[in-house]
């Protein structure tokens, strides 16, 4: 029977299954970070067991992490610092690999699985968060998982599951010039919806999915939670071997021979039943901008703010709330909206590319807003800005250039905004006080967020004036 | 974990769609190292003033829904981040039960690793149900697992589906760990299997 990717990457991994299909799964890797795994690591304590499977199981600080210079000097909210402390003794305590604030590989766990090589094709891959879905990317089964799941995957380097749903996202033809891998995503999670994906794995194809640099296609993988899905899938190819090659955790010689002939068969099948297919034309995606509190709430750019009562059944108090807490006028054009403060960063658009595509924009130019951040995904996604010569682009635009860690993605560090205040980020949510009480967040892409940086407001990237010379 | 068998109780109405964990329980107070003690910052912006005082008319603020025990809200609860201190922080309310047409695919599983029941009814059902809670005491709402039953207060009766596992583990308030360890020989098996299939893992 032909089977999808996901089919191939599930039946690779099945430990046991009951006679109502619920199932034991293997787990390839298990990515941890502060959050989520101190009451675990406690569980684990206080039932005398042990972590399975430490050399499969990869732990970060990053969700508290401040991105200040002077975080070298310790942490300064004690609440943060004692989460930090706890994984510090948690990592040691367990063995676990472990990337510790002060280790220019730390960075934010999406960024760093992939990056040391921790994440590759046909894994299975989990982490007590939910941006996990990043790792798809790379043709893994990745997704996010509460904490005593967390504590499950210690104990047994397995999770219970049910089997997800196939749904099939292709994107066909090109996208035109402007247009991103953000603009790809959010443009799905607009035509789907925030549940659209809900029970599915998406596996995302087509040529427009193909020709996108891995940097890109881990944007699109990550947001497939914000569509409501278990997880999303990109099948591997060329541009995924290539990046895999040669980082510390791949296989090399006869490993690489061996793991590359698994890789290759691992497609979707000719024929294989999908239970949901949506379909997007690449030519038809615009640069687009979030203007509610759901990451559905997505228009293009050349958009107005919509009527709350142009919608159905709950989304009407829904848009209506959010309007009133975004402090937006309906019929009000999305070009028109002034923003406070820019943030370029987070697992959803925190990697090099990004932060070379938001320098283009940026070079030779001052920002018009009070605030702009840098925050790369990692150290060394830092180490090589500096070098490309990137940082100093944003310094002398006006950005802040800070350490790297999740910041003001949901603000749980002092990466915040004040109440009003108002953003265009490139992270992925825009939920009421996801970047501070009271703060208003627009997602976009990378370059869209720069060319807001400099005109101090909601821009289209495709009618910025030429830069100077 | 605690066993969920049946519950009668005051359901507190929240008809909004999209309610996600960020509102459930903003991230500043996910910086606990416990499973308990989040019951204060439960729905924060939503229920307390910048100056931290309640906001009457929040629902679970209102003397009728204090005590509530079951949550009737809209679709696609819980979405956004896996963190479980939303479920967590609901429990440590009283919350047992959730109705809802729709949840986020984490959160729901995260219910049931805490002895919480959400129970999916279609919109039409719900609709009811919360017409029920707008009452507040006046009219208690019945749920019952081992016959997968909602009662509104006017005794109409709705059958709501869930995973049989899921609930045989509920109705027992059986541990998952304990269980999996108990296929421990299956696991080694698979590990070394694979560790000749796919060596470089």
């Amino acid at each position: 029977m032909p089977k999808t990717l996901y089919d191939k990457i599930w039946d690779a991994h099945v430990v046991h299954e009951d006679s109502d299909g619920t199932c034991l799964l293997y787990i390839d890797r298990h990515l941890v970070h502060e959050v989520t795994s101190p009451q675990a690591f406690e569980g684990l304590r206080l039932a005398g067991r042990t972590v399975r499977a430490p050399d499969k199981t990869i732990a970060v600080p990053d969700h508290n992490v401040p991105t200040t210079p002077d975080r070298e000097n310790g942490i300064e909210n004690p609440e943060s610092r004692i989460q930090v402390e706890t994984l510090d003794r948690n990592a040691q305590e367990f063995g676990v690999n472990y990337y510790p604030v002060h280790d220019v590989r730390q960075g934010i766990v999406h960024i760093v699985g992939p990056e040391q090589g921790w994440t590759l094709p046909g894994m299975t891959v989990v982490c007590g968060d939910s941006h996990t879905a990043t790792h798809g990317a790379f043709g893994a089964l990745a997704h996010g998982i509460g904490t005593s799941e967390v504590e499950h995957v210690l104990a047994t380097q397995t999770l219970i599951q049910k089997k997800s749903k196939n749904m099939k996202v292709e994107i066909t033809g090109s996208l035109p010039p402007g247009v991103t891998a953000k603009d790809i995503t959010l443009s799905v999670i607009g035509a789907t919806g925030t549940a659209g994906g809900t029970g599915h794995v998406i596996e995302y194809c087509g040529q427009a999915i193909e020709e996108l640099s891995m940097e890109g296609r881990m944007t699109v993988c990550n947001m497939a939670i914000e569509g409501g899905a278990r997880a999303g899938l990109i099948a591997p190819d060329q541009k995924t071997f290539d990046y895999v090659k040669g980082r510390p955790h791949a296989p090399k010689g006869a490993q690489w021979d061996a793991a590359l002939a698994w890789w290759t068969t691992l497609k979707s099948d000719e024929g294989a039943h999908w239970d949901k297919v949506v379909t997007l034309k690449a030519e038809e995606i615009a640069p687009v901008v979030t203007w509610g509190t759901s990451p559905e709430d997505v228009l293009p750019i050349t958009g107005h703010v919509p009527d709350p009562e142009s919608f159905s059944g709950g989304k009407v108090g829904a848009a209506r709330r959010a309007l009133d807490y975004m402090g937006l006028q309906p019929g009000t054009r999305l070009t028109d909206i002034e923003i406070d403060t820019v943030f370029i960063g987070s697992c959803t658009n925190g990697r090099i590319e990004d932060l070379r595509a938001a320098a283009e924009i940026l070079k030779g130019r001052k920002i018009a807003v009070k605030r702009a951040m840098v925050v790369p995904g990692s150290g060394l996604v830092r180490a090589q800005a500096e070098e490309e010569g990137l940082a100093q682009i944003f310094i002398d635009a006006g950005f802040e250039w800070r350490l790297a860690g999740c910041s003001m993605c949901l603000a749980m560090n002092p990466d915040q905004l004040a109440p009003g205040e108002r953003c265009a980020a490139t992270s992925n949510r825009n939920f009421e006080g996801r970047q501070g009480r009271g703060g208003r967040t627009h997602l976009m892409s990378p370059a869209m967020a720069a060319a807001a940086a400099i005109t101090g407001r909601l821009t289209d990237i495709r009618e910025l004036a030429p830069q100077p010379a | 974990m605690e066993k969920f068998t049946n519950l009668t109780g005051v359901a507190a109405p929240m008809p909004l769609v999209n309610i996600d964990t960020d509102m459930i329980i903003p991230k500043q107070f996910l910086k606990t190292v416990q499973r308990t003690g989040l019951v204060k910052n439960l729905f924060d912006e939503m229920r307390y003033d910048d100056q931290g005082n309640e906001i009457p008319d929040f629902v679970l603020n209102q003397p009728a829904y204090r005590q509530a025990q079951i949550l009737v809200t809209g679709e696609n609860f819980g979405c956004g981040s896996s963190r479980e201190h939303a479920p967590w922080a609901l429990a440590d309310f009283g919350i047992r039960a959730i109705i809802a047409p729709s949840y986020a695919d984490i959160f729901y599983n995260n219910c049931f690793k805490n002895g919480m029941l959400p129970i999916v009814l279609p919109q039409d059902q719900v609709d009811v149900l919360m017409e029920d809670a707008r009452k507040g005491e006046n009219a208690r709402i019945a749920i019952d697992l081992e016959s997968q039953t909602v009662t509104s207060a006017d005794g109409q009766v709705f059958a709501f589906q869930i995973d049989p596992f899921t609930k045989h583990c509920l109705l027992n308030g059986l541990d998952d760990v304990g269980l999996t360890l108990e296929k421990v020989s299956a696991i080694d098996a698979f590990e070394n299997a694979a560790a000749q299939a796919r060596p470089w893992i």
